[in-house]
């Protein structure tokens, strides 16, 4: 470390990362089941950035003399009606779902987390605005709307993160009201107000970094469901096309299978899925814990 | 208890404003011109202005707005592209399916997840306390189709105990005379234990899918309020002056917990609305949830827009009446309003 450190602008980066790594560790080191689902985390956005280079077969390649083969050793997960490796599509299919989700997630980040600052600091009519919108989405069944909003606005990939981030709007407005509400008349605020900071710097310089790690748990809990609903919507047929590989259409192709026998076409994509949602869900309860031990159930 | 009532009538009002209008902003919404759209691939230009002029898309957006109000309320959902049949009646005919679908999938998941929740919250920290952690977790995790197709190639073709996925009914029987559209009831008044038996085995897979896939919000919730209601005093009181444990937990914890147990429930509705769509399109069942799935592959979206307002009307009402039977179960709420 000595060595690094020998200009002083070397020294501030240096001992905030060792910081965030040390944090990291202690967050691991906490909770064993935390610490599995973040390396199950990284598995993931290992193959999300890799996909494409670490899949065996070509994901879109038919080859019909081995079509509906069985898991075996040169096809680890079977093939299917096509031919097509099964292993290939599930791995490659893994950057699109979490591409889906990831977007999703940070569209509504943006969308109802600053709605819900302002709504939570300003009170009065944004306040008004903003909670009758959210009490709105969620009159609605959250999966049907968003199937509403896809036929409305177009069956392409785009608007399923846009339908998925828009069902989640209330959950992130409520959440940042919440907490923004709380915080408006906080010492630190007053202080910034004093010193002369105007209200909109108050909301973004003070206020929004303060209530980042609840939102940040958020963004980890309902990233779950971000893809659950993304690979819902492609499941009945909407947004992604079919040669695509991506988790919800192939078990959708798989499905018909399924009462033949043949359970291996839907059955891996669909663990695929099954195991991502976990692991969003275990790190987001696990973040939370650590966050905000008083919700712990 | 009135009062009560017309409290909670005037907080879901607004609500149903809301999705009407939300259902209207998303038909103008559509890509490209309605009225082409509404006209076919085929129309000329004059056809185009006719229907344009004919639903009235000529005229400035509140007038539409109105129009489309006055033709809801006429119980008008418009025409679907592809059958030709008005919308309300195909809704109306296959409602019954998804409603027998859905509310026999709550009968089994509340038949599952309370008595765990509660078995959970009386022995801290056993295999019953972890089951109930683990089913919660792993409940909110599992995709529905993902769940459906599983329980299809076990109990359909690796035990052959269910029969084939395709729908309500098995082909060789015809469905009993209608009087509630529920197939259960319908067979049994109508005496036919067959058709009763054959009805119920097609419906045992779904609402099985629908049943553990809504499990996890209840026990959970069981779970939670239980131990909270035991740590409290009168249950204290309750076992210092010797009642059994049953009685204790019960007749007294029981009754009190399950009030947020109750308020779940409207969560719990979201879920299973939006699962039956997915649950329905695996079973092949003939309800609402497939007729907007197909409508929505041919870009039909008159059904898909009278689906939506009908699952928003059908939530936000059950939402009223679970507040009513809150107020029912709960003396403190009424005194409250």
């Amino acid at each position: 470390m000595s060595e690094v450190a020998t200009g002083a602008g070397d020294a501030a980066p240096a001992s905030g990362l060792t910081a965030t790594l040390r944090h990291a560790r202690y967050i691991i080191g906490e909770n064993p089941v935390t610490g599995f689902a973040f390396s199950l985390f990284t598995l993931i956005v290992i193959m999300a950035a890799l996909g494409p280079l670490v899949a065996p077969y070509d994901p879109l390649a038919s080859n019909t003399s081995v079509a509906l083969k069985p898991p075996s050793a040169a096809h680890w997960f079977g093939t299917d009606q096509l031919g097509r490796d099964v292993l290939s599509r599930v791995i490659v299919a893994t950057r699109l779902d979490f591409t889906i989700a990831v977007c999703s997630v940070a569209l509504v980040f943006l969308m109802g987390g600053l709605a819900g600052v302002a709504a939570g600091f300003f009170g009065g009519w944004t306040d008004r605005i903003v909670s009758r919108v959210a009490d709105t989405i969620m009159a609605f069944p959250l999966f049907v709307l968003a199937m509403g909003i896809v036929a409305a606005l177009g069956n392409t990939v785009t608007n399923i993160v846009i339908a998925t981030a828009i069902v989640n709007f209330p959950l992130y407005a409520r959440v940042a009201r919440a907490e923004a509400n709380v915080r408006r008349e906080a010492g630190f605020v007053q202080a910034a107000r004093l010193s002369g900071n105007g209200e909109y710097r108050i909301l973004l310089g003070h206020i929004l970094p303060n209530i980042m790690p609840i939102m940040i748990v958020q963004m980890s809990l309902t990233m779950g469901y971000a893809i659950l609903n993304a690979a819902g919507l492609s499941f009945i047929g909407l947004g992604v096309r079919p040669p695509t590989p991506e988790w919800g259409i192939m078990v959708a192709e798989g499905s018909a299978f399924m009462v033949s026998g043949e359970w291996w076409i839907a059955f891996f994509p669909g663990a695929a899925l099954m195991v991502a949602v976990f692991c969003f869900n275990l790190l987001g309860d696990g973040l939370r814990d650590i966050v905000d031990p008083q919700r712990r159930t | 208890m009135l009062r009560l009532v017309l409290k909670r009538l005037a907080v879901a009002l607004p609500s149903l404003v809301g999705v009407v209008i939300v259902t209207f902003l998303l038909t103008r919404a559509l890509p490209g011109d309605p009225a082409a759209y509404f006209a076919g691939p085929a129309a000329t230009r004059e056809a185009i202005d006719e229907i344009r002029s004919k639903l009235g898309l000529d005229q400035p957006l509140p007038a539409q707005f109105l129009r489309y109000v006055a033709d809801l309320a006429r119980g008008d959902f418009g025409i679907s592209l592809t059958t030709g049949q008005p919308v309300a009646t195909e809704i109306r005919t296959r409602l019954p399916a998804s409603a027998e679908l859905t509310l026999l999938g709550l009968m089994v998941s509340m038949s599952i997840a309370v008595p765990l929740g509660i078995l959970a919250a009386t022995r801290p920290g056993s295999i019953v306390d972890h089951t109930c952690r683990v089913v919660a977790t792993t409940g909110v995790s599992l995709p529905v189709f993902f769940l459906g197709l599983i329980l299809v190639y076990i109990f359909y073709y690796l035990l052959g105990l269910a029969p084939a996925p395709l729908g309500r009914l098995d082909i060789y029987y015809s469905s009993p005379p209608q009087v509630t559209g529920f197939y259960l009831i319908d067979a049994a008044i109508a005496g036919d234990g067959e058709v009763f038996r054959a009805s119920f085995k097609q419906l045992v897979l779904p609402a099985l899918t629908l049943g553990i896939f809504s499990l996890a919000p209840i026990a959970r919730m069981t779970r939670a309020s239980m131990l909270a209601v035991l740590a409290s005093d009168f249950v204290r009181t309750a076992r210092a002056n010797g009642l059994t444990p049953f009685t204790v937990i019960i007749t007294y914890a029981f009754r009190n917990a399950m009030l947020p147990v109750v308020t779940t429930l409207g969560m719990v509705f979201s879920f299973l609305l939006g699962a039956n769509v997915l649950v329905e399109k695996v079973f092949a069942w003939p309800g609402i949830g497939s007729y907007a799935v197909e409508a929505l592959i041919a870009s039909d979206f008159a059904p898909v827009q009278g689906f939506v307002l009908t699952m928003a009307v059908m939530y936000v009402s059950l939402n009223l009446a679970i507040d009513i039977l809150y107020g029912l179960i709960d003396p403190r709420v009424r005194i409250e309003a």
